[in-house]
């Protein structure tokens, strides 16, 4: 493996990208040294994402090399929803698919390419997700050659949802895609941000993304990161947050297909009066796996997170939750709170969950708790005895487990969609 | 209506009820009473269909079917309900979200259209006077944080809603204080009619003085041991089972 990697890495050093380049030669530098994360590797030992990569995908970076249609888009996107729907094809911006009515004044979407001066991008690109930190961030910041910029300005409060869809065109070369996105969110700013996978027709995709949000003091930010497009699909993304004084950050992730799926999500309050919010909904079935990892790092006092993340598996499904919670010296005065319950519907579907809190600061209010259990009989036979089906009993009963994620979804066609999608599955 | 006969049931292999016998005709109140662990409960829900019971032998006849057959769902279609003496918790699902189901499930069962959710609700607010009971405790997740006479009260609501030909009222009492006690046997009563039953179990007397039996019956380890009619109730309030165990004694 790491001779290909290492290859791979001479080639990608000759062509050219638009990240910064001290950074994008950090990653090589990191990854020519350590490798991707072998099958032992702590925090990727149960989602052994270098073996697939080995086995089944080039490493190539993905080139959009086929062109992709708006007729082969339609019925895909979220067209019911009123929105800005950024297109990119195989990592790669695609305006003329996208649909975006944006005020330049409030909000600017531009690739990389463009976006080499704007000071945002320079103050930001590639500062919070450290290749060190991760080898699939590294791997993603030697191998992204352009990205998505968004910018959200001082004072702005855009109205719409910009929802990002990232389309594999999955030709037969198996590229792995390398999305690369950041997203500043100005002071005093809100905005509602959807990332969404879709791959055209059937193929095994690996998708390697990372994205970076910057929340300045008092943004409001509410993001989405929704899976269920491809159960073929392979991805390990990181969603790398930096919040500012007082700002609102609400992740919600949704993952409802794939074979292999990690999402590492890292909040760093960095100021105090901070609120991150962090709900999940992992509802799974066949062979699929996921694996979320989140991370949240309260650096200053007098700040909250919050953590919910649900699971219900079915089949051959394999789950895995590690949530980190880290307190510093200086976080006085935190609340954090965590919890990840799942039901296992099969005796095949299996769950590994682990809390993690490290605890530096001495006045503070933590708790966390993990369930993995089976259906209630109890409520299915209360359900029951008052003429329910055992179907639609239990479709009841799992649809209310799954409720407290959907209903925080505040992009109402969005969780309607998923609602339905829900409720088709958990009737099965 | 009901036809109970020899029932034996077991639960982790051990005989809980051990030769019941009860005959109930439409129109009749029965109550059934009987020291704790004596196996009401266990009863009530051997009738209701929980399947961790085993019924090992005898029979029951449920208007002219096999009940013992059907699947809990299916019963309580063909009008058995039975308010449970422990009523579970069920986050995320209100009152008002599954009895819509329920009522409309129940309705395709019997060939009856749908209803729709104006009838729906003005059935609701109908039945919702008759055991006093607020709106606001139908929209909430069912049983959560609800003292316990507030859930009998939604116990019997439920009943109101679904209209069955047997009710099992298992201690729906116990909980309630006085004035609500009347009420919810006052709704029972007015939900009574020539057509269909009640069996009430119950520790006290006060309850068969609102809901007044036909028949009662003392259960007691795992059989019908005495039956007698109203009266048999105000000696057991006045003399404790003592007497009864002692008549019987020889017997088990
Ligand atoms: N799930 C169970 N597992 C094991 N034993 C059980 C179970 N449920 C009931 N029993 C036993 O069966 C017996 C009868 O219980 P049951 O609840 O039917 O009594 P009861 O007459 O309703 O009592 P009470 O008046 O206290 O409500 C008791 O000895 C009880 O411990
Ligand atoms: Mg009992």
């Amino acid at each position: 493996m790491q001779e290909v990697l290492n290859q791979r890495i001479e080639t990608a050093k000759a062509s050219a990208s638009y990240l910064p380049s001290e950074e994008r030669t950090k990653a090589m530098t990191w990854l020519q040294a350590n490798g991707l994360p072998h099958a032992k590797a702590e925090e990727y030992k149960y989602t052994h994402l270098t073996k697939v990569l080995e086995k089944e995908f080039s490493l190539q970076a993905g080139v959009a090399k086929s062109v992709v249609t708006k007729e082969q888009l339609s019925g895909l996107l979220f067209e019911s929803v009123e929105a800005h729907h950024v297109v990119l094809v195989d990592g790669v911006f695609a305006p003329e698919l996208s649909r975006i009515a944006a005020d330049s004044k409030q909000l600017e979407i531009s690739a990389f390419h463009e976006a080499q001066q704007k000071p945002a991008y320079l103050q930001y690109a590639a500062k919070e997700a450290h290749a060190e930190a991760d080898p699939f961030i590294a791997l993603n910041t030697a191998f992204a050659s352009n990205g998505l910029f968004i910018e959200v300005k001082r004072g702005a409060a855009v109205e719409l949802p910009v929802i990002l869809y990232h389309i594999s065109s999955a030709s037969d070369a198996k590229p792995v895609i390398y999305p690369r996105n950041l997203i500043v969110v100005g002071e005093n700013a809100q905005v509602k941000l959807v990332e969404h996978y879709i791959t055209l027709g059937e193929a095994a995709t690996f998708t390697n993304s990372v994205t970076e949000i910057v929340c300045q003091q008092d943004a409001l930010v509410d993001y989405y990161k929704l899976q269920f497009n491809n159960p073929s699909a392979h991805q390990v993304g990181t969603t790398q947050v930096l919040q500012v004084k007082k700002s609102v950050f609400t992740a919600t992730t949704v993952s409802l297909d794939g074979k292999m799926l990690r999402n590492n999500l890292n909040i760093v309050m960095d100021d105090e009066h901070c609120e991150s919010n962090m709900w999940g909904l992992y509802l799974l079935n066949g062979k699929s796996h996921v694996d979320n990892h989140t991370m949240v790092d309260h650096r200053k006092p007098n700040a909250l997170s919050n953590e919910n993340y649900k699971g219900i598996m079915d089949g051959n499904s394999t789950a895995v939750f590690n949530g980190k919670i880290f307190v510093r010296q200086d976080a006085q005065k935190t609340n954090a709170f965590q919890s990840n319950r799942n039901i296992l519907l099969s005796n095949d579907a299996s769950v590994n969950t682990k809390p993690q809190l490290e605890i530096w600061a001495d006045d503070v209010k933590c708790s966390h708790g993990c369930t993995i259990g089976q259906m209630d009989e109890e409520q299915l036979f209360y359900l029951r005895a008052r003429g329910l089906s055992y179907e639609s009993a239990r479709a009841m009963l799992l649809h209310a487990f799954a409720a407290d994620v959907i209903q925080n979804i505040k992009i109402e066609g969005i969780r309607t969609l998923l609602e339905e999608l829900i409720i088709e599955r958990l009737s099965k | 209506m009901l036809s109970i006969k020899n029932l034996h049931a077991n639960i982790e292999g051990k005989e809980i009820l051990r030769g019941i016998n009860l005959e109930v005709k439409a129109g009749e109140v029965h109550a059934i009473m009987g020291p704790n662990g004596s196996g009401k409960s266990t009863l009530a829900s051997v009738l209701a269909g929980r399947e961790e019971y085993e019924v090992t032998e005898g029979s029951v006849e449920f208007l002219g079917k096999d009940l013992l057959e059907l699947a809990p769902e299916d019963r309580a279609r063909e009008g058995v309900f039975l308010a449970f003496q422990y009523p579970v918790e069920i986050p995320g699902v209100s009152t008002t979200n599954f009895l819509k189901s329920a009522v409309n499930q129940v309705r395709e069962y019997k060939g009856l259209p749908p209803l729709d959710a104006v009838s729906f609700l003005s059935m609701m607010k109908e039945r919702m006077k008759l055991v006093e009971i607020d709106q606001s405790l139908l929209s909430r997740s069912l049983n959560e944080g609800f003292s316990g006479g507030e859930k009998k009260r939604n116990e019997i609501f439920q009943m109101a809603m679904l209209e069955p030909k047997l009710a099992l009222l298992d201690e729906t009492d116990s909980g309630l204080d006085i004035d609500a006690l009347r009420i919810v046997s006052q709704g029972v009563n007015k939900l009574k009619n020539k057509d269909n039953a009640v069996v009430v179990v119950t520790h006290y007397q006060r309850l068969l003085e609102y809901i007044v039996p036909d028949y009662v019956h003392v259960l007691y380890k795992g059989r019908i041991v005495k039956s007698g009619t109203k009266e048999l109730a105000l000696e057991l309030e006045e003399k404790g089972y003592d007497w009864i165990k002692e008549e019987v004694g020889e017997v088990l």
